[in-house]
């Protein structure tokens, strides 16, 4: 009963519930970042930070080691599991309001899906492409996923000329599991690239460096901005169509914006960091308990939570058993999967009250 | 306000759910749709609000194509309440009704302007949902979430309100309180409400004018006098029903006659077998109730009863409330008084004439008590004279009259025979009283020829049952 207590603070104050997430954000960063098989002290990581990042002119000289394990490895790896989670997150809880579904997430639509099948060809081929090199795979992954999407979103619309969600979901279902059969399929063939494959299918933000937050990080800011200009509508949708298109909602127009705005943030996060689950699902509904439904809040609460949340995820996974790391797919969803049951149990009993 | 013209649309170009519509919506009426199911009423409501794409035909709203409208503007001047919500997610209830002001909103970033707020707390208000403001939605019973979709589609600040049959999740007082607001909204603020009703009489009691569809095409468009009658409706729905003005106002009621009545009708006729004749009443008492219209103490009300009694009344008798009485003594002898006609007399009841009539397949049992009686008036001597007509058959509510004016002239004419004097205008508890009573089973007597047979009976009947019962009472001219 106190939980309930603090939603219900939370919700009435919604300049807390942003001053609380952002604490959170920054302090997962903080401790990401200074935490390792290395530890960087606080003052020193701050130091580095300002000199690096910001080119203050600070007196003392920070030390060279771990200057360079922060730059080069911590804090490129912080900001892309942040980017990742929170791009996670925000489409998670877009598509839960779209879909009229709770248990929706960014993957419903078969994105991750087509995303895998791009990265698992590459993989299984040992594709480079030219010029490009070893940016193959993240490129082929977002390219593959953007084609599955669009090809959900045509063949809806063959089917049903209005796009109802439930077509969508429907269609999105059907292209994940022929997707997910060849996945299957390349994943019994291979050899030697076992490990690499399922240890990219797993999930993963280590050793990636600043070039993979420069492909993600176009996609999130697009993606983002145009989810939270749709926030309202979202709010409309969640009536249903025919509501929404009564108050006044051009559906059609904006239910394409989401899906494909979704479908960029989705596809961008599969590609750089491979299929993580549990983090579009998850975050929303815990925000939704903390603020309310309402999108406008939804939307950028869930991103900042999402994003701290899953640079804790890669701290444990990395730091767990140590020096080797676990996927971090593996666990978000130890973390993912109690914590949703739970949710799930107490809005049951706050149900039958 | 809304004109549609030809209107076809609705699946498929061969098979199209509306056929042809013509019909036009003034500014400031509440126009009623009705339809069995599957006439086509949904489709409609769903093209007009903009949902459903139609073939052909034309559908204008203040003068502008509706395709013309974009989704904002025209959510500015027509707002739909739907039969039913679901969210997926608990909104709360301002939160939901703030949801309204949304084809107001101007920008990319759509602030909330003060107006926005005043909208919104003006309809919380108007439809009474204030207090539930800050409380979700789903947590509100089925009637306040209707008032709040209501709140909701208020917001819009329509010019057209479309309601899908918007009572049918409210509680009696909740429907009229509903109906109550947007006959007056109608009134007052010239909006114009489009309802899909499945209550005819609701339909009947608050529109304007009625729109019937079958299959998909216009039955007929007009006031609700003209379009609920029993024929049209019955063909329609294809149902037995029956049609009644409502007590207190000129509006057409339907009534549906329920199959296991209609079928159980074995044929009663009533006669001496069901009287009953003691020193202190005379009791008709029978299986079915009878369509009853009647003078005396209680069962007044035009009703349908089963028990017909007509007391004895002593001199003692204190006739200060006699009604009151009545039931109080019709209770302790066993008699339920919902069900029961009851009368006093101060005559004595076993000198009561019961005769039975019958001619063309029509049967009257006529019941007549008579005579000077126990009062004792000492200017002038009158008799008292409680007269029963029972009819065997189906009657229509002018012949019912008509058995009235019969019998009383019937009576009058005895009375004179005998050289008598009528005692209508006497105190209440032994001035003469009638009834008539049908079972409305049988023969139908409507009008014309079955009428005028019956006429005859009752006529023939009641005259001589009258000089009978005066014989038998003792009663001696002057």
């Amino acid at each position: 009963m106190g939980d309930s207590k603090i939603d219900k603070i939370l919700q009435n104050n919604r300049q807390l519930a942003y001053i609380l997430a952002i604490a959170f954000l920054a302090v997962s960063m903080i401790v990401g970042i200074s935490v390792g098989s290395v530890s960087v002290p606080v003052s020193e990581l701050f130091r580095i930070i300002g000199k690096e990042a910001f080119h203050l002119p600070l007196s003392t000289e920070a030390n060279v080691m771990f200057t360079n394990i922060v730059m080069k490895i911590r804090l490129p790896r912080v900001v892309l599991a942040g980017l990742v989670g929170a791009s996670l997150a925000i489409s998670g809880a877009a598509f839960q309001g779209l879909l009229r579904n709770p248990l929706a997430d960014p993957y419903t639509l078969g994105v991750s899906s087509g995303a895998s099948v791009g990265a698992v060809v590459t993989l299984f081929f040992g594709l480079s492409l030219p010029v490009i090199g070893l940016f193959t795979l993240p490129l082929l992954s977002v390219l593959f996923s953007f084609l599955t999407i669009f090809s959900v979103l045509l063949f809806a619309q063959k089917l049903d000329r209005s796009m109802k969600v439930e077509t969508i979901i429907l269609t999105g279902i059907i292209f994940s599991s022929f997707l997910g059969a060849f996945i299957s399929l390349m994943i019994a063939m291979t050899g030697e690239e076992l490990r690499q494959i399922i240890g990219w299918l797993l999930g993963s933000v280590s050793m990636r460096g600043w070039s993979y937050v420069g492909i993600i990080l176009p996609f999130f800011i697009v993606g983002a901005v145009i989810l939270m200009l749709n926030a309202r509508e979202l709010n409309a949708l969640s009536f249903g169509e025919d509501r929404a298109q009564h108050l006044g909602v051009n559906v059609k127009q904006r239910k394409l914006l989401v899906l494909i705005a979704g479908s960029l943030l989705t596809g961008a996060a599969v590609a750089v960091s491979g299929t993580i689950g549990f983090v579009g699902l998850v975050i929303p509904h815990f925000t939704r308990r903390l603020v309310g439904p309402d999108h406008k809040h939804l939307l950028p609460l869930s991103m900042i939570i999402g994003g701290g949340f899953l640079i804790l995820a890669d701290l444990i996974s990395r730091i767990i058993i140590s020096p080797a790391e676990l996927p971090i797919g593996v666990i978000t969803a130890l973390i993912g999967a109690p914590v949703f049951a739970t949710i799930l149990l107490k809005r049951r009993r706050i149900e039958r009250r | 306000m809304l004109t549609v013209t030809e209107l076809i649309g609705g699946y498929t170009r061969e098979m199209p759910v509306l056929k042809n519509l013509t019909f036009e919506v003034a500014r400031g009426e509440l126009f009623g749709i009705l339809g069995p199911n599957g006439s086509g009423k949904t489709t409609l409501l769903q093209m007009m609000s903009g949902i459903l794409p139609y073939h052909s035909g034309e559908i204008m709203l203040k003068g502008k194509r509706l395709q013309d409208y974009r989704t904002k503007e025209l959510a500015r001047v027509i707002a739909v309440l739907p039969q039913h919500s679901t969210q997926a997610f608990s909104y709360t209830v301002k939160e939901t009704v703030s949801l309204g002001r949304y084809a107001h909103q101007k920008g990319l970033l759509q602030s909330w302007s003060t107006e926005d707020e005043e909208v919104v707390q003006k309809v919380m208000k108007q439809t009474g949902v204030t207090q539930f403001q800050h409380i979700s939605f789903e947590q509100l019973s089925g009637g306040e979430k209707q008032r709040v979709l209501l709140a909701q589609s208020l917001a819009q600040e329509p010019e057209i309100l479309f309601l899908d049959e918007p009572t049918n999740h409210l509680d009696l007082s909740y429907q009229k309180e509903l109906l109550d607001l947007m006959k007056r909204w109608t009134k007052k603020k010239d909006l114009t409400v489009i309802s899909i009703f499945h209550d005819l009489n609701l339909a009947s009691l608050y529109c304007d004018r009625l729109l019937l569809l079958d299959k998909g095409k216009i039955q007929i468009n007009d006031k609700p006098n003209e379009v609920l009658k029993r024929e049209r409706i019955q063909a329609i729905y294809q149902t037995e029903i029956e049609n009644r003005p409502h007590p207190n106002l000129p509006k057409p009621q339907l009534f549906i006659v329920p199959a296991h009545l209609a079928e159980e009708q074995e044929a009663l006729v009533i006669n001496e077998q069901y009287l009953e004749v003691t020193d202190k009443w005379l009791v008709l008492k029978l299986p079915i109730p009878l369509k009853t219209l009647s003078s005396g103490v209680t069962g007044t009300e035009n009703g349908w009863y089963k028990t017909f009694v007509n007391c004895h009344a002593k001199l003692t008798y204190d006739c200060k409330n006699p009604r009151k009485e009545m039931i109080g003594y019709l209770s302790s002898e066993g008699f339920n008084p919902s069900e029961t006609v009851g009368m006093i007399t101060d005559v004595d009841v076993q000198t009561v004439t019961a005769c039975f009539y019958e001619e063309d397949n029509i049967s009257t049992f006529i019941v007549v008590t008579a005579g000077k009686g126990d009062v004792v008036d000492t200017s002038r001597v009158v008799p008292s004279i409680h007269t029963w007509v029972f009819v065997n058959g189906c009657l229509s509510e002018g012949v019912f009259i008509q058995g009235l004016i019969t019998a009383t002239e019937a009576k009058v004419k005895a009375l004179h025979d005998c050289g008598a004097e009528t005692n209508t205008p006497s105190t209440e508890a032994s001035k003469d009283s009638i009834l008539i009573a049908a079972s409305q089973r049988g023969t139908n007597i409507r009008h014309g020829e079955s009428m005028a047979s019956l006429d005859k009976l009752v006529g023939t009947g009641v005259y001589e049952c009258t000089l009978l019962a005066m014989k038998n009472s003792g009663w001696k001219d002057g």
